[in-house]
């Protein structure tokens, strides 16, 4: 099971086209896009697949590993954080966020794992943190 | 060069820059209304002529407000918006549109007051089905652009000094433009030890924020030969837009690939017939990666390119931004096509800062990339004529 971390993000906004997605990060699991007609994954996932637009598709859970596509230090806040893409080892990347990690040793390639981020008004979401050795 | 038959061309017979770079005391009504005059003076022409009407930052009902605000009967209203290139979408369609007969002289304008409203974050309209999935992980403009420039160094190797070196040739150029924010030309090792804004984007690989504005008039053949400014014909036009694709993103290069070999077709040119490049520069690395997606330099060499100084006009083989650019001179209501535009018209016109005219300029480029370069964002290429 995933560990949830506490964090100061904001709650995401959860609405018609996302809310299946929050519902299982509160779950501690992470979905992503599965076309049952064309095979593919995808990210963000939708109602629909944006490579053959069959609505014929699951949200598939992700096993959480990843590799850091890029990312990038916000320098310039109180709390500095890393923005990073992450592509997922089912195929699609990701945006989120690294945490738990030293900014200056990370790097493009790097692998990672799902974490659950405890948000502002307690709801999770699912980010990413070096696993050790990687 | 083949010059494809055209006749359904059209040419920007005037242009206008707005002087305020805080604007504290002017609306954003009132800001169009001085740039649209602007604009029309220099054409030769006035508001009871335009019959087509394009902005991206109107308040209100949108252009039906700004329209109403300055008297204009207008038969086509487009207010198509996606960031910093809206306003080289507009000139294309503003192009298309008298190609097609449908109007014959249209006006285009840009105004805006970021600084004087204190706003510097692209406003909320930009909120669709993907920001859901992205807003908790606190992305932001330069966020992405950071994104981008990681990357690129990751795979062409390209560095920080490298970048700089765009910052450079826009101060060199803003030294001459006495209207430009910032007048001090720069160093390589002063950017690369301005704090670091998101890595590997130091504060002075980022642009400016600036109030003000600027208008465009495109017209038909017929009314450019009765005006008396020197013509500049919209050759070629080119847009894209570039997104994630599910997932799958690529996010060294851009929408430039496609709308720069579009607008470079229709021309009838390569990139060695450009003599003068004037490429939305949000960020250093927003300029890297058009320089490559245009075609000035193979993919992932752009770093060697611009460290030979061939941005500096008078040094190298492609003068950029002679303006001072947003990087240096303006970068009104956030978005860079308009400045891009008009700065490329004074160079065709022979009218750029004596210091900076590129000699026999005969064929310039204007490009834009609105949005997010490491995510989803729409590039457009013009390619302008002298006659
Ligand atoms: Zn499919």
């Amino acid at each position: 099971m995933a560990e949830t971390i506490q964090t100061d993000v904001p709650p995401p906004n959860v609405d018609l086209d996302n809310e299946q997605f929050w519902a299982a990060a509160n779950r501690r699991q992470l979905r992503i896009g599965q076309c049952t007609k064309c095979q593919k994954a995808f990210f963000y996932p939708r109602h629909f697949c944006p490579f053959c637009l069959s609505a014929d598709v699951d949200w598939a859970l992700a096993s959480g590993k990843a590799q850091i596509y890029s990312y990038t230090v916000m320098r310039r806040v109180d709390n500095p954080y890393v923005l990073a893409y992450v592509q997922l080892d089912e195929g699609p990347a990701m945006m989120t966020n690294i945490v738990e990690c030293d900014f200056e040793s990370l790097r493009v390639g790097q692998i990672v794992e799902a974490v659950y981020a405890t948000s502002k008004n307690g709801s999770l979401v699912p980010m990413f943190r070096p696993i050790d050795g990687h | 060069m083949t010059r494809p038959s055209n006749p359904g061309a059209a040419y920007i017979a005037g242009a206008f820059e707005h002087p305020t770079r805080l604007a504290t005391g002017l609306s954003i009504a009132q800001l169009h209304a001085e740039v649209a005059r602007g604009a029309l003076e220099d054409a030769g022409l006035g508001i009871a002529d335009v019959d087509a009407f394009y902005t991206a930052d109107a308040p209100g009902l949108g252009p039906i407000a700004i329209v109403e605000h300055l008297g204009i009967k207008p038969q086509i209203v487009d207010s198509t918006d996606v960031g910093g290139s809206s306003y080289l979408l507009h000139v294309n369609h503003a192009t298309q549109a008298i190609a097609a007969g449908k109007c014959s002289v249209a006006l285009i304008t840009l105004a805006g007051r970021p600084r004087a409203e204190g706003k510097i974050t692209v406003a909320s309209r930009f909120a669709g089905p993907d920001v859901g999935f992205e807003s908790p992980y606190r992305s932001s403009v330069v966020g992405m652009y950071a994104m981008a420039a990681a990357r690129h160094m990751h795979e062409f190797g390209t560095t920080g000094e490298q970048l700089a070196w765009i910052k450079v040739a826009a101060s060199v150029h803003a030294q001459h433009n006495p209207l430009a924010l910032l007048r001090n030309v720069v160093t390589v090792e002063e950017v690369v030890n301005s704090p670091m804004v998101a890595d590997p984007l130091h504060r002075l690989d980022c642009c400016v924020i600036t109030d003000g504005g600027g208008a465009l008039v495109v017209v038909s053949p017929e009314i450019a030969r009765s005006l008396a400014r020197p013509k500049v014909r919209v050759r070629g036009a080119g847009e894209f837009v570039k997104h994630i694709r599910g997932g799958y993103p690529d996010i060294t290069s851009s929408g430039a690939v496609v709308s720069g070999a579009q607008a470079l077709a229709e021309a009838g040119v390569t990139p060695k017939d450009i003599k003068c490049a004037c490429i939305y520069d949000s960020f250093t690395i927003s300029v890297l990666i058009a320089l490559e997606d245009l075609g000035f330099c193979e993919k992932g060499k752009g770093g060697q390119f611009v460290s030979e100084g061939n941005l500096i006009s008078g040094v190298g083989r492609l003068p950029f931004n002679t303006d001072g650019g947003g990087l240096c001179n303006n970068h009104p209501s956030n978005r860079g096509g308009m400045t891009k535009v008009i700065e490329t018209v004074r160079q065709l016109r022979g009218e750029a800062h004596p210091r900076v005219q590129v000699p026999n300029c005969d064929i310039a480029l204007a490009h834009g990339t609105g949005g997010w370069i490491a995510s989803r964002h729409c590039s457009a290429t013009l390619v302008l004529e002298r006659e």
